[in-house]
């Protein structure tokens, strides 16, 4: 298989397009799908069980030093940047917040790079700051496939526009197209 | 399989090996070890200061640090436990206050251990809470970290205006009795805390990686520090932590942190499990 990993960051509008998204990934989809979604809430179990209503797929909470499950959703922990460790395990952190997000979309994309390489898609949604511009641009740098949502049919426009402007990508489309691209990306 | 060989470990990134070289270079000449960190964050730190110390990349800064000692503080601090915030997660702080201080008020006196103060956040927090549960007096906390520079600002008690009403919030969330506004002195745009918080603090360096059991403890209080720590260093630290309390004593982790992998938690049992608070069983 091509892809063993797909990212997923998003932002203001974010709930929304992950459920669309989630509801339209394969039942049968190989790969681990790990997601920042800026939410300011003190947990995110509330997300998890919103998500979980509509995926095709289990949705849990990232737990540190376990490996993502393929055919599994992992939310970011509140609070905590998540990590892909040298190892494939998450990681945590507590370090400052980047685009004044923590968890931060670039802090994962950027380790998940690290990590994956050429098997890692880095997928930018709907919101309104630059995050996960450079995280997607570090992904891209490692050969990994890049998409994001076009700024026209986002809620919330200026993140995908930061990331097309800043890292561009392999494909834009419309959030009801990209499940489907993402089943046909990961198909094995 | 990718075919460049890229995130598949057939070809380590330049960063990583720089990485390596860069640890293996501050332990050896500087005796600083963090090759049991965890290296996704430590990558992520390291390249930071490379940044603010205007390097080109991190040889360069291995090259200059092995013959600069002056370059070393910067470094370590760059390392070192980020900053936190007080009563952070007022839920644990409510959990301490209602489950682990009324067994720490049987006795006579009281030892606490904060590993990884960082600017003091928690350190404060945590005289607060004892003050109002009247244990202060027959307390001691010690605070350490490996950061000299870390404990310089704990040791201040020194915060930003713009961070005192989330403080408030999460003291009021935590349950505390007064306004935290009681303990503080706002002066331009920073606030002080009272130096009476301070009668019974000891900040002290001590670094989790190399030193060994600091004190008799009745309660640890070591949050989201061993997050930045592999398996193989967060068990050896939570045997630390085992051989540093009393029997019965109270381990307090941060909130997402995980003891699965490692065996040395087995000495432990979880008195309440969603804040992370432990206890050592005591031996039979």
């Amino acid at each position: 298989m091509k892809y063993t990993a797909l990212v997923v960051g998003c932002s203001t509008g974010g709930v929304h397009a992950l459920g669309t998204l989630l509801a339209g990934l394969a039942p049968e989809l190989q790969v681990p799908v790990i997601v920042v979604c800026h939410t300011g809430s003190e947990d995110v179990e509330m997300l998890r069980e919103v998500l979980a209503l509509k995926s095709s797929l289990p949705v849990v909470e990232a737990s540190e030093r376990y490996p993502p499950q393929p055919g599994t959703v992992h939310l970011a922990p509140a609070g905590y940047h998540l990590l892909i460790e040298a190892d494939g395990c998450f990681a945590l952190s507590v370090d400052a917040r980047v685009c004044f997000s923590r968890p931060a979309i670039d802090v994962l994309f950027d380790s998940a790079a690290a990590h994956y390489g050429a098997q890692l898609i880095g997928l930018v949604l709907t919101g309104a700051n630059e995050d996960g511009a450079l995280g997607l641009k570090a992904i891209r740098e490692r050969r990994g496939l890049a998409i994001v949502q076009a700024p026209e049919d986002a809620v919330a426009p200026e993140m995908p526009q930061a990331a097309l402007r800043i890292a561009g990508a392999d494909h834009t489309a419309a959030l009801t197209d990209i499940a489907p691209l993402i089943n046909r990306l990961c198909s094995p | 399989m990718s075919d460049n060989g890229q995130g598949t470990g057939l070809r380590p990134e330049a960063e990583d090996i720089e990485l390596e070289a860069f640890v293996r270079a501050l332990k050896q000449r500087h005796g600083y070890d963090f090759s049991g960190y965890a290296r996704a964050s430590l990558k992520r730190r390291m390249l930071q200061v490379v940044q603010s110390c205007g390097f080109e990349n991190l040889s360069t800064l291995t090259g200059r640090m092995l013959r600069d000692d002056a370059l070393v503080p910067d470094i370590v601090a760059g390392l070192s436990v980020p900053v936190s915030e007080m009563f952070r997660n007022p839920t644990v702080f409510a959990a301490l206050r209602e489950e682990v201080l009324p067994v720490l008020a049987s006795y006579p006196r009281i030892n606490i251990w904060q590993a990884g103060c960082a600017h003091g956040e928690e350190v404060y927090s945590l005289a607060i809470l004892l003050e109002e549960a009247g244990l202060y007096e027959r307390s001691q906390i010690y605070a350490t970290d490996f950061s000299d520079a870390a404990l310089v600002r704990a040791q201040e008690g020194i915060f930003p205006i713009k961070d005192a009403r989330a403080y408030s919030e999460n003291y009021l969330a935590a349950g505390g009795q007064r306004t935290l506004a009681d303990y503080y002195h706002a002066r331009y745009e920073r606030i002080k805390l009272d130096e009476r918080l301070k009668r019974n603090i000891h900040f002290a360096n001590h670094n989790l990686a190399a030193d060994g059991v600091f004190c008799e403890a009745h309660l640890i209080l070591c949050r989201n520090v061993l997050i930045y720590f592999a398996n193989s260093l967060q068990n050896q630290v939570l045997g630390l932590f085992r051989d540093s309390l009393v029997r019965g004593g109270f381990l307090c982790l941060g909130n997402r942190e995980s003891l699965d992998f490692a065996p040395a938690a087995r000495a432990f049992t979880a008195v309440n499990a969603s804040a992370r608070i432990y206890r050592l069983a005591a031996r039979a």
